[in-house]
């Protein structure tokens, strides 16, 4: 290490390293040994029963789904917001980071009473909703589609879930697409179009491989913080074992049994297969890194 | 392919960029568009792309109306000054993206398409790079790589917005010959902007002066370096010295003194007189313009000195060989060899 022209490198590497032990790896290790306490087969039994993996399965497949439609729509926000001049922007603008500033919990009740069987769009889904008795009433349809019913039951469910996963997890991608899209230069999409690419081969071609580590960025982040929700999604998820219970929850409530090594290894697990998927997302960023250009 | 810009207008939000300008490009010619920063010159160039609409006016593409076509329909060439090279895509994929991207119906066949790329990297001497992505490229590797895209869709007209602009000077001068070769061994039509004097006058075929939205002259670099039409071209191409004058009895005065020049007209008044620094000559006696040295200093092969003439606050410049002895304060007479006087006081 050369000498910088800023000196204190020592210090601060110390003090890094000294903040993020005391904050992030100590208590890490301490739920690793905690688990560990526990004998092996005991672990397996526990990490292999029913309701351990289902809440594992709806926990990171729902963030999974969420953190999927947060990247499409994300995506079209901040294009919406970097392209566009229009009156109001800068309100919608703000709006974007509504879901970082708001008490999960608050989030939580007003989706789940918007959704639920007798909230506003949840009435709209039930057996006989608004939506239903439209479709009902659409009798030109041909091969009897007007008897199609629809049932969906939003709050309550894994869609339930899903949806406050999607809220939490929006401004991620908006915020993370949106530097990169401002700073894309303008030039790139003429000479796309001087060569003759329309409007969708630019996109396609010129404009997403670029923005490809950012979106991943995003992706990664609205992933990380689906998994690891509890405020919003009790309220919603209506917490059925086995269907609709999330594994945050379900560590909760072996914690409230005082089933300490439980809920050390159901956290544990959660650790790992996190930490495993975000190792991943990153390897491809780094591999598109390399690929796209550094952005 | 011949090109006509026909009273073209373009205003940016009321002000404006372009004034009624015309234009005919011939097929074949290699014409520069050059003038100061905020001349209008870009603009021309982008409206004949298409990235630009007009507000009012028509181009012509031969004698095909193209004032209403899409960039995509017009097919011309674009370089851009800061290369605007695809990162995502290496140097080979680059140059093939024009021809990929086109509908099925006129795409050529990959291996069609991977053949002429390959020769275009050829023409432009960078065999062996075309794995390399652009960021692992020089400045004059990325602008020759964005000139065989360019080349790639095989262009009506190849238009070059400040092409060697973000070059230093040893590669601009060697791509600068060489695009010229590339010309004349594949005849487009090209227009490139430039604001740099000296790359307009070596390479181009004809030169399109441009000031303040406006076309001040057009024609071959020596009818404009030489019988500039009026005195934005005489300052602004070449070196020039301008004074005011006055014009009276066939003859022009200075400070009220006959300066040994002879009037190209009859009418008298004021007017002002430019020449060319290096094409004066020294005279020992007679009517003559005369000043004192007030700084010298050596450019190149000569020596360049600074005068002040009687009662004049600007100071003229001039040249003199190197080996002269004028040092400060010495009085020097001269007269122009070629000069050109513009009427009024301002020479407008």
């Amino acid at each position: 290490m050369k000498p910088s022209v800023i000196p204190g490198f020592g210090l601060t590497l110390g003090y890094t390293l000294a903040y993020l032990s005391l904050i992030v790896l100590i208590p890490v290790i301490a739920l690793f040994l905690k688990a560990a306490t526990t004998p092996l087969d005991k672990i397996i039994q526990i990490a292999t029963s029913r309701r351990t993996l289902a809440a594992l399965e709806v926990s990171f497949g729902s963030s999974l789904l969420a953190a999927v439609v947060n990247v499409v729509f994300g995506v079209i926000i901040a294009w919406v917001l970097v392209r566009y001049k229009f009156w109001g922007r800068r309100l919608l603008d703000a709006i974007v980071d509504l879901p970082f500033a708001l008490p999960t919990a608050v989030a939580g009740i007003a989706l789940s009473s918007l959704y639920a069987p007798k909230g506003w769009i949840g009435s709209l889904f039930a057996p006989a909703g608004a939506l239903n008795e439209w479709i009902a009433a659409q009798t030109w349809l041909p091969f009897g589609l007007s008897e199609f019913q629809l049932s969906w039951k939003i709050a309550y469910t894994p869609t339930g879930i899903v949806i406050a996963l999607i809220f939490i997890g929006l401004p991620f991608v908006v915020r993370t697409v949106q530097p990169v899209l401002e700073e894309f230069e303008q030039e790139l999409e003429e000479a796309a179009a001087t060569l003759g690419a329309n409007r969708w081969q630019t996109i396609t071609r010129v404009m997403l491989p670029r923005l490809t580590p950012a979106i991943l960025t995003g992706f990664a982040l609205a992933f990380a913080r689906a998994v690891g929700e509890y405020g919003s999604v009790i309220f919603i998820a209506g917490n059925l074992p086995n269907v609709s219970e999330i594994a945050p929850l379900l560590i909760v409530i072996k914690l409230e049994e005082f089933d300490q090594a439980g809920a050390s290894v159901i956290a544990g697990i959660m650790l790992l297969i996190a930490f495993a998927m975000l190792l991943v997302i990153n390897l491809i960023q780094a591999w598109s890194r390399r690929r796209y250009g550094n952005v | 392919m011949e090109i006509r810009v026909q009273d073209i207008r373009k205003e940016f939000s009321r002000y404006p960029a372009l004034n009624d300008v015309s234009l005919d490009i011939r097929s074949g010619e290699l014409i520069a568009l050059l003038g100061p920063s905020g001349s209008g010159k870009t603009t021309l160039l982008r409206l004949i792309a298409g990235l630009e609409t007009p507000t009012a006016g028509r181009i012509f593409f031969g004698d095909e109306d193209a004032s209403s076509k899409s960039v995509q329909e017009r097919n011309v060439g674009f370089v851009f000054q800061a290369y605007a090279l695809f990162r995502n895509m290496n140097v080979l994929e680059n140059i093939m993206f024009g021809l990929k991207v086109r509908p099925r119906a006129t795409r050529p066949p990959a291996a069609e398409i991977r053949r002429r790329a390959l020769e275009l990297l050829d023409l432009v001497q960078l065999s062996g790079l075309d794995k390399r992505f652009p960021q692992q490229l020089s400045g004059g590797q990325r602008q020759r790589v964005a000139l065989a895209r360019a080349l790639a869709i095989e262009p009506r007209v190849l238009l070059l917005d400040e092409p060697f602009g973000a070059l230093d000077a040893m590669v601009r001068k060697e791509l600068r010959k060489w695009l010229r070769e590339i010309h004349d061994r594949t005849g487009h039509t090209t227009v490139f902007v430039t604001h740099d004097q000296e790359e307009a006058l070596e390479l181009a075929d004809r030169l399109v002066v441009m000031s303040q939205g406006k076309i001040e002259q057009v024609g071959t670099p020596d009818e404009v370096y030489d019988t500039p039409s009026n005195p934005f071209v005489f300052g602004f191409i070449g070196e020039s010295s301008a004074l005011p004058v006055t014009v009276e009895n066939r003859e022009l005065w200075v400070g009220g003194r006959a300066i040994g020049l002879p009037a190209p007209h009859d009418a008298t008044g004021d007017a002002r007189l430019f020449f060319r620094p290096h094409d004066v000559e020294l005279v020992e006696d007679g009517a003559a313009l005369a000043g004192v040295v007030a700084a010298a200093r050596r450019v190149g092969g000569t020596r360049r000195v600074e005068l002040e003439i009687g009662g004049y606050p600007d100071r003229i410049e001039i040249d003199l060989p190197f080996d002269h002895p004028a040092g400060e304060k010495t009085r020097i007479a001269f007269r122009p060899k070629r000069w050109r006087l513009f009427e009024g006081k301002t020479g407008q």
